[in-house]
């Protein structure tokens, strides 16, 4: 007849979310950084020159001198996914990054003003919202000319004004508050206010929202650039690569898998990362 | 004594879709230089509309008619940029819930300083130091060691010290409490308005404390006002207004107070209910209420001189009477609005 059980029933739950999201964020981090570092020392890890050609080895199986096998012109599988890799995770972290630097000035100006200056700038967003993100791509490709840094762009295109959305909407609960209205009283400027007390505020989700999208970016790219839009071959990226894998799909599908599979594990641990701070955000697990 | 700030003839009135909501009615008031006044009044009477008013925070859907004059200087329709230099330095707040008035992300200290450098070139140490000093003076134990700490480490307690620090930061002349101990235990209740009564004896800080509670008031208060759906209806100092109160509102509102003496669940209330203020009624707020209702409630009564320190606006008053009757001779005259306060 203690207090005890009761209070370790009421904390229990939240211990665990919490717990579970810092076990997902953690798991994430580490498959990440491991990637990164795969990524930035792609030159020393690498066992081949990702664009040797060698007739000799032409569709080889798995082996020891090239674990990952070799493609239709010989290429070593592993080094080109690690260059691959390289290519498509600075795309698809840069694309965040580019629409991150865009999105969240429109978005928390937009909220924190609000009225006209809200119309102005979410009227906008809103249109770009309707469209589909991939065919938004396809169209500004078709207009500007393939590459990685254009499918970069693109993708932040599309990315803009989901950020911009995220951050409008806590900006509008956190402007809403009492220390808001608090710091006013104190004489702060409208900048400062925006800037210092908001922003830190309400970045909460955005970031969430951001290291999923990063996910996604990956994935956009990599279609992208299977459609030719993206990374111009011989520039190894991962759609590409699975554009080269396809014709051989049946007879060497060690081509397509690899890729693949950066592609997946690379999806994951975003996906773990931003399904961790949300938990670890929002403890009561309300949402989902 | 000076009067430090002058209220004249205020109305604030929101635009809510259609509808016009009349918060604050025809108040005029004149707080003096160095004296702490309390504003009672049930919830949503219109207290913290005027204080808002007063410091310039009223959301933009809120017009506001007559003048507020501030050290002489009329504070009605000045530009947002001389309003923000007068917010935290010669006038500033204090919020009713210390739980929601501090920024979670931001060390407590900071938001000390961040008062000071809003408003004095000092370098970042310098103001950090005067942080450190308030925050001491206000009773936190081991300043130095709470300076960097995030809001939700704090007391409730605590966080209404550290909003008074904020608030007292620049020495203001004038200091908007609105309901600063409501939401805070008995204990600690007392201690923030000792913490009050004693900035007002070092800095001379006048002080408008709002508040629901009559025995704040009684503690603290040097004058009171009374206000009742957006109408201020009796000035009187303290002692005055417990010991014999002239509008039939305070009358009403000091014997429901529960007293030891009274038999177990035997709550005496006000009868009725506060009425609608998109559609006030015409002449005095209260009259639907009230036991002495007669014709002449149906016209707003002027607020006037009963005594020379007692203010009330009531049909009953002699005073109230003579001065509808200057005003309506002043009118007929030609003149504008009559003063009648």
């Amino acid at each position: 007849m203690s207090a005890t059980p009761i209070a370790v029933s009421v904390v229990a739950p939240r211990r665990f979310a919490i717990d579970s999201g810092r076990r997902k964020t953690r798991i994430g981090v580490a498959i990440l950084g491991m990637l990164v570092l795969i990524a930035i020392f792609a030159p020393l890890l690498a066992p081949h020159d990702p664009d040797a050609i060698e007739s000799g080895r032409v569709l080889r199986g798995l082996g020891f001198s090239h674990p990952f096998g070799s493609d239709a012109l010989g290429r070593d599988v592993l080094s080109r996914v690690i260059f691959a890799f390289r290519v498509s995770l600075s795309v698809a972290v840069g694309s965040v990054v580019v629409a991150f630097v865009v999105g969240i000035p429109l978005g928390l100006v937009a909220g924190y003003r609000g009225g006209w200056t809200d119309t102005v700038i979410m009227r906008p967003v809103d249109m770009l919202l309707a469209l589909p993100a991939l065919l938004l791509a396809i169209a500004l490709i078709a207009i500007v000319g393939p590459g990685s840094l254009i499918a970069l762009l693109s993708i932040s295109v599309i990315y803009v004004p989901i950020l911009a959305r995220v951050i409008r909407s806590s900006t509008l609960v956190v402007t809403s508050q009492t220390f808001v209205e608090g710091a006013r009283a104190r004489g702060a400027s409208s900048r400062r206010i925006a800037v210092r007390h908001v922003l830190p505020n309400a970045i909460g989700p955005t970031i969430v929202q951001a290291s999923v999208l990063m996910g996604f970016a990956l994935q956009i790219e990599a279609a992208l650039s299977f459609l030719g839009l993206g990374a111009q071959p011989p520039t190894p990226s991962l759609g590409v690569m699975l554009a080269d894998g396809r014709d051989v799909l049946t007879q060497a599908p060690w081509v397509e898998i690899f890729p693949g599979l950066a592609i997946a594990i690379t999806v994951l641990a975003f996906n773990l990362i931003g399904d961790g701070l949300r938990e670890r955000l929002d403890p009561r697990g309300v949402t989902r | 004594m000076t009067a430090i700030l002058e209220i004249d003839r205020v109305d604030v009135r929101f635009q809510v879709g259609n509808t016009d909501v009349s918060a604050v009615s025809d108040v005029s008031l004149q707080i003096s230089e160095g004296e702490i006044f309390g504003l009672v009044g049930e919830s949503g009477c219109g207290k913290t509309t005027l204080a808002l008013a007063l410091i310039g925070l009223l959301p933009g859907t809120a017009e506001v008619q007559g003048a507020i004059r501030f050290q002489g200087r009329d504070l009605v329709g000045l530009p947002d940029d001389q309003m923000r230099g007068l917010r935290g330095d010669r006038i500033s707040m204090v919020f009713q819930d210390p739980m929601t008035s501090l920024d979670p992300c931001f060390a407590v200290g900071d938001q000390v300083a961040e008062t000071i450098r809003a408003h004095r070139p000092v370098d970042r140490r310098t103001a950090r130091d005067r942080a450190l000093q308030l925050l001491h003076d206000v009773g936190i134990p081991e300043a130095g060691r709470r300076y960097g700490d995030p809001p939700h480490h704090l007391s409730g307690g605590m966080r209404q010290r550290v909003v008074i620090a904020t608030a007292v930061a620049n020495e203001p002349a004038l200091l908007l409490a609105d309901e600063p101990t409501t939401a805070l235990d008995v204990t600690i209740q007392s201690q923030v308005l000792d913490l009050l009564r004693e900035l007002r004896r070092t800095h001379h800080t006048t002080i408008l404390l709002i508040t629901h509670d009559l025995g704040v008031v009684a503690q603290l208060c040097d004058r009171v006002g009374v206000m009742y759906a957006g109408q201020l209806v009796e000035v009187a100092p303290v002692e005055e207004i417990f010991r014999a109160p002239r509008h039939p509102y305070t009358q009403a509102l000091l014997a429901a107070l529960p007293t030891a003496a009274q038999k177990r669940g035997a709550l005496r209330v006000i009868e009725g209910r506060v009425p609608d203020l998109s559609d006030p009624p015409p002449g005095c707020r209260f009259a639907p209420r009230c036991p002495h209702r007669m014709t002449e409630c149906d016209r707003v009564p002027p607020i006037a001189a009963e005594a020379p320190d007692h203010l009330v606006a009531c049909w009953l008053s002699e005073a109230t009477q003579a001065a509808a009757g200057t005003s309506a001779a002043e009118r007929s005259a030609g003149r504008s609005r009559g003063a009648s306060a």
